[in-house]
């Protein structure tokens, strides 16, 4: 502290955010979530008991009426639980985005010469975490079940699917928190968008035993595309349509949300 | 030839002012903001040189936080324009961001998170590696006398501990310069002059400090120069000994033992401590104080005219009348002010 330090008019400075920059400091802030998760690790609940009570509850409940029997219901329901559980898991990106940013850590991370994109991308990158134990766990439960996969390389390029899936629909609920006014209501909106998406969907029924009008949404529904690439993938070992289908809706997704919620975030934070 | 000497000296008078403007650490002009009805700050200017300890005295209210949140990029001004180092607060914000630190009112910290764990996301954030930002974390906290509180969550930390470790954040790596929003509001006496002590420090290794505080002792103790604000407009701006010039440095109580003496005491007192005494009771005079030599002088002058005293006591002013004297004595300049601040006095 005796060292004089240089002055403030001396120094060369840039009045942008450089991309290596913005990378390091999201990973700061990814590394700052996963302490936060170690402090609290109730944070995990969700992705823990969820998978492990959910596979056991639909295949229990539904396998002798959906497929006669448990065992032919698994290659059915777990590609299904799987992507249930990962985009459920998803919602809590919005709340705790929202919650975070009504801390008074916030106004720090406000005042300091990073890239302010970093608290959005840092959140979005500690949550791969919670979306790999949601996808793990639903696998390790099948396979106590009695679920088989065709191929290792299937059942890992599966995972690695509905993870990445979950990380590019994880930025609509990103978006959600952003423009919320509470986390209650992040909540209550992230429901009502999740709730249908993933039960109106063939995640636990076959579509044929569908009323018509339904089985419409039914096929639109791009989490449709995602479950079949996943079945696929698991019970054949192979890459069909549906993977490059879902592949471009989740690309899709990330081009519009990304942009639309890095966007209201910097309105939001620069507003006041 | 000489077109060339002339282009010289052109230079050489370019290369002066910029340097004279680059010189200020802060320069504002006409800063306003407004909530709702309410102009929080209502034309601030303000011209802070580099190196030196500023104050920003005010009660709360005042606007000495909006001030201090707009000049750090965090607010943006409905009016006005600010400059750091040169720098405009708004066009130019992640510059600014990177010559300032601020430490929050209330602490801006992660509060699930640990004191080290704090400091040294901050420090890997602001660009120093894992390892430098371990040791600096070690450095600041030891310094701060947190290290036994290291490992704790801030949660669990008192009023002042958060404090000290909301400024060690502030720290991490020195700004050329440091805003301090009520650095020592809630602090106790001796963690307030350690506060003190470090102020100092940071200030004479070249960084520039802008302090806001509720406290008169506490501008006067560390500040070069203060200004002044109230309702969000500048009322008294110069160095602690002006404005105490101004204020007086004490007040006088007067209780007389006989109220027909009142008004020859009052001229007494008038002439002789040359400032404007008050009289609320017929037997009670009051006047600001600003050499204790020439109480001796008063008393003398008071017992010739046989003017007999029942009590002498002689008060330190509080913020309340540095604000009566100095708006009193802008009454004239802003008449209108001063209307709309009697009302909300009352």
């Amino acid at each position: 502290m005796t060292t004089k330090i240089v002055p403030g008019v001396e120094r060369k400075l840039k009045n942008r955010t450089s991309i290596p920059m913005t990378i390091r400091n999201s990973l700061t802030m990814a590394y700052r979530h996963l302490l936060l998760i170690r402090r609290n690790p109730e944070q995990l609940f969700d992705v823990i008991i969820q998978p492990i009570l959910f596979t056991l509850l639909f295949t229990f409940l539904f396998g002798g009426a959906i497929s006669g029997n448990i065992t032919s219901y698994l290659p059915i329901i777990i590609p299904g639980i799987m992507v249930q559980t990962a985009l459920t898991a998803t919602m809590a990106m919005g709340v705790q985005l929202r919650e975070d940013m009504d801390k008074g850590v916030f106004n720090r991370f406000k005042s300091l010469p990073i890239s302010h994109e970093a608290p959005l991308t840092g959140a979005a990158i500690a949550d791969l975490l919670r979306y790999s134990i949601a996808t793990s766990l639903v696998l390790v439960m099948g396979y106590i079940l009695g679920f088989r996969c065709a191929s290792i390389e299937g059942a890992v390029a599966g995972g690695l699917l509905v993870i990445l899936a979950a990380w590019c629909i994880s930025w609509i609920f990103a978006l959600m928190g952003v423009i919320g006014n509470s986390a209650t209501s992040v909540q209550g909106i992230s429901f009502a968008i999740m709730f249908p998406l993933t039960f109106l969907s063939n995640a636990f029924v076959p579509t044929n035993t569908l009323p018509n009008w339904l089985q419409t949404f039914v096929k639109l529904n791009p989490v449709t595309y995602l479950v079949d690439a996943i079945r696929q993938l698991f019970n054949q070992g192979t890459i069909g349509n549906d993977f490059w289908l879902s592949l471009i809706g989740i690309g899709v997704i990330v081009a519009i949300f990304v942009p639309l919620t890095v966007a209201a975030y910097m309105r939001k934070i620069q507003s006041e | 030839m000489s077109n060339q000497t002339e282009t010289q000296v052109e230079n050489l008078k370019k290369l002066s002012t910029t340097k004279r403007q680059s010189a200020l650490a802060v320069e504002a002009k006409g800063l306003v903001k407004i909530f709702g009805d309410n102009r929080a700050v209502d034309g601030v200017d303000l011209a802070i040189p580099t190196g030196s300890i500023y104050g920003l005295l005010g009660p709360n209210g005042a606007g000495k936080t909006t001030t201090i949140n707009m000049l750090a990029t965090l607010l943006k001004p409905d009016g006005g324009t600010a400059k750091i180092f040169g720098h405009d607060v708004q066009r130019d914000a992640q510059i600014v961001r990177q010559l300032i630190s601020v430490t929050d009112q209330d602490a801006a910290l992660d509060e699930k998170l640990s004191a080290a764990e704090n400091l040294r996301i901050f420090g890997m954030l602001l660009g120093l590696s894992t390892s430098q930002a371990r040791k600096r974390t070690t450095e600041l906290l030891e310094e701060f006398g947190l290290t036994e509180a290291a490992n704790r969550p801030v949660e669990k930390f008192s009023g002042g501990m958060r404090h000290k470790l909301d400024f060690a954040a502030s720290l991490i790596v020195q700004s050329p310069l440091i805003f301090l929003d009520e650095p020592t509001t809630g602090l106790d006496p001796r963690t307030r002059n350690q506060m003190w002590k470090i102020i100092r420090q940071i200030a004479s290794s070249g960084s520039t400090i802008l302090l806001t505080t509720q406290y008169l002792d506490e501008a006067d103790q560390l500040a070069d120069r203060i200004v002044v604000i109230d309702h969000g407009h500048v009322v008294a701006e110069g160095t602690p000994n002006e404005l105490k010039a101004k204020v007086g440095s004490a007040t006088l109580h007067l209780r007389l033992e006989n109220e027909k003496d009142n008004a020859k005491a009052m001229s007494i007192v008038q002439t002789v401590l040359n400032a404007k005494a008050s009289t609320n009771e017929p037997t009670l005079i009051t006047a600001p104080m600003a050499d204790p030599e020439r109480v001796t002088d008063l008393l003398l002058a008071l017992r010739q005219e046989n003017i007999r005293l029942s009590r002498v006591n002689v008060q330190e002013p509080t913020l309340d009348e540095v604000f009566l004297t100095l708006t009193g004595e802008s009454k004239h300049e802003h008449e209108d002010k001063q209307t709309q601040k009697g009302a909300n006095k009352q």
